[in-house]
């Protein structure tokens, strides 16, 4: 099991690794950008691969934490705080080196939060959020669950469209790049594009790491057992509804992470990456894969992504990913990737070791 | 605040409260008949107005309207059909996601047939600006043409569910299945059947209440998820007290923009979701026995 994990992520590091110099090669560079975002958002596929797929909980409201992450990241780095410059708090914040002055388009100064320091309070905030909702919303099943997280995105939504401080219908724009190393930072230049591709692909890798070691873990068995059967799990003494709520934390905060960084590489974010629709497409790529199948969703959620941001869909954009919805759950409700090719071929390679060994 | 915008609320809550209670009794029949919610709901609200807004051009009014529903009830008919019917023992989950996709589906067909712009029928009786003068209030006639067709519709249910043999029928598939069935109903057309009627109410709703809140591609979400609270707020398949729960919701949406922006209208109705949830998802009316039975 564990080697073939290992196989698994090798092939995942060459594979990002030879894509990048196939794209140097022929001079279609250009098409880092979109696989840079698609990988942000196949990290919060990752995350709701775990929740929905090994917790067996459905979440319709996901990009409302994406959104979170990436709201809260924005707003911390382009509020000016200036005008507040001689508040107790600001002073203290500025000694603790938490904030940082820099000039603005027009050439004005602003006094906004570091990125490092954003990016902790967002997660921090998610952590909370989730947990605050998470509690109540879990107890839930079926319908309730689907109509409860539906609620949540939605009020994400309403929020972020709504609030004049957050730019309302045109979001936030204008946020500094996230200096990770001094020789490394998430933005949006074209100089940065390779970088970027490896940043953000390497933090996709992470995550994947992360959860396959949950995944094989006594979490996973714990886990699975509650997708299998929730009463019998209970019966055998795990506490299920703990595992599912720090599924859920955790996946909320892969998604809050993806909302951070995209935020900073794309240079902003708007109220429709908080959408429902939005969130209805991180299920529809996870139902895909195949729910309890971590590479399937990685490898949809890459495909389509790039195929929606290169813009191939066109006007059909959203209603590919319904269809898909409906093609999938009607035929192939174990998902596409899940057609057992392999396990067939195995079975005859290892048929004609038995036949030989008798 | 004076007593005539104090009024001037509770109508602009009713009005907003029929429609909601309307959406939730199409959720509350395909939910008695299945077992399942029905999340493309909302887009039959939309279908029927916008279906009615484009007829008006060759029919009068009134059949415009009678036509829109029954053109959306066949497309009620047809998804089930389509969808639905041929499915084995579908777990909640797949249902969930395939009414999503359908929902996703209809929304995008309607962008493409109908396009972005906002729609909307003319008023049934007088125009926008006039009111009908009501013990010292001004009420636009439209709001008693939406307050009259649902209470007519409701009571019409009402007779369909208990006299007539189709509805009884359709009762009997939902309180016991293979009883039913044993009994000679083919439960599987009670189905589609469900889907249809809950169609045609969607639509009927749609066409009354499109003159004050106009109708576009995407009002059908917003509209499903304020009905889906009505139909938990009253206790999930009871119609009776959807009608009271979404008089309850629209009043309390109209006096939130007191305390609130109009523009966190929604949040409002949507923490009240989600209060009732955890709180108590039997409903405001429904016991706690009974919704411990249902299977979720």
């Amino acid at each position: 099991m564990r080697s073939r994990m290992h196989l698994a992520l090798f092939g995942l590091v060459a594979a990002v690794i030879s894509v990048q110099q196939v794209t140097a090669y022929t001079g279609s560079e250009y098409y880092l950008t979109q696989l840079t975002m698609s990988a942000y958002y196949s990290l919060v596929i990752v995350g709701l691969c775990l929740l929905m797929g090994y917790a067996g909980q459905i979440s319709l409201g996901h990009a409302g934490f994406f959104a979170i992450g990436g709201y809260i990241s924005a707003f911390l780095t382009t509020h000016d705080l200036s005008p507040l410059k001689d508040s107790g708090i600001v002073v203290f914040l500025s000694k603790a080196r938490l904030l940082s002055q820099r000039t603005d388009l027009y050439g004005g100064q602003l006094l906004t939060v570091q990125p490092w320091a954003a990016c902790i309070v967002a997660i921090l905030a998610t952590v909370v959020i989730a947990y605050i909702v998470g509690g109540p919303v879990l107890r839930l099943k079926g319908h309730y669950l689907a109509m409860a997280t539906l609620g949540f995105g939605t009020i994400i939504y309403r929020i972020a469209i709504g609030t004049t401080a957050l730019g309302a219908a045109d979001g936030l724009s204008d946020v500094p790049p996230f200096r990770l190393l001094p020789f490394l930072e998430v933005s949006g230049e074209m100089s940065n594009r390779v970088q970027n591709y490896y940043i953000a692909w390497g933090l996709v890798i992470l995550a994947v790491l992360f959860s396959l070691n949950i995944i094989h873990s006594r979490i996973g068995r714990a886990l699975r057992s509650i997708h299998g059967a929730e009463d019998a799990a209970n019966a055998m003494g795990i506490n299920t509804a703990r595992y599912k709520l720090n599924t859920f934390v955790l996946s909320a905060v892969f998604a809050s992470v993806a909302g951070v960084f995209l935020t900073h590489y794309n240079g902003g974010i708007g109220p429709s990456e908080a959408s429902i629709m939005k969130s209805v497409r991180y299920v529809a790529i996870v139902a895909v894969g195949g729910m309890a199948n971590l590479w399937g969703a990685l490898v949809m959620g890459t495909l389509l992504n790039f195929l929606s941001l290169r813009g191939y869909l066109g006007t059909y954009d959203d209603a590919v990913f319904g269809g898909i919805l409906i093609i999938i759950m009607l035929f192939v409700p174990q998902g596409l990737l899940h057609v057992d090719v392999f396990r067939g071929l195995r079975g005859l390679v290892l048929r004609r070791q038995n036949e030989k060994e008798t | 605040m004076n007593f005539d915008l104090f009024f001037q609320y509770i109508v602009a809550g009713i009005t907003y409260g029929t429609i909601y209670a309307v959406v939730a009794i199409g959720f509350n029949i395909i939910y008695n008949a299945t077992g399942i919610i029905n999340f493309a709901q909302g887009e039959f609200v939309m279908l029927g107005g916008m279906t009615a807004v484009t007829l008006l051009r060759y029919l009068p009014l009134p059949a415009a309207v009678l036509a829109a529903m029954i053109i959306t009830m066949l497309v009620g008919g047809l998804i089930e059909i389509l969808f639905i019917r041929w499915l084995y023992k579908p777990s909640v989950l797949r249902m969930i996601i395939i009414t999503i996709g359908l929902s996703i589906l209809i929304r995008e067909t309607a962008l493409h047939i109908w396009g972005e712009g906002v729609k909307a029928l003319p008023y049934f009786t007088g125009t926008s600006v006039s009111s009908i003068k009501l013990g010292g209030v001004f009420i636009s006639p439209q709001v008693l043409w939406v307050v009259g067709i649902s209470a007519v519709m409701v009571a019409l249910l009402n007779v369909f569910f208990n006299y007539t043999i189709t509805g009884r029928q359709m009762r009997a598939c939902s309180v016991n299945r293979e009883a039913a069935r044993l009994c000679g109903i083919n439960a599987k057309n009670m189905v589609t059947l469900s889907f249809m009627l809950s169609a045609a109410i969607g639509a009927l709703g749609g066409c009354i209440v499109s003159p004050i809140t106009y109708v576009q591609y995407d009002s059908g979400t917003p509209l499903a998820i304020k009905g889906f609270t009505v139909a938990i707020l009253g206790g999930l398949g009871n119609s009776v007290a959807a009608v009271a729960a979404g008089l309850v919701l629209g009043i309390l949406e109209s006096f939130s923009i007191w305390v609130m922006p109009a523009a966190y209208k929604d949040v409002i109705s949507i923490s009240i979701l989600l209060l009732i949830l955890f709180v108590r998802p039997s409903g405001l009316f429904g016991s706690k026995e009974a919704a411990n039975l249902k299977e979720f």
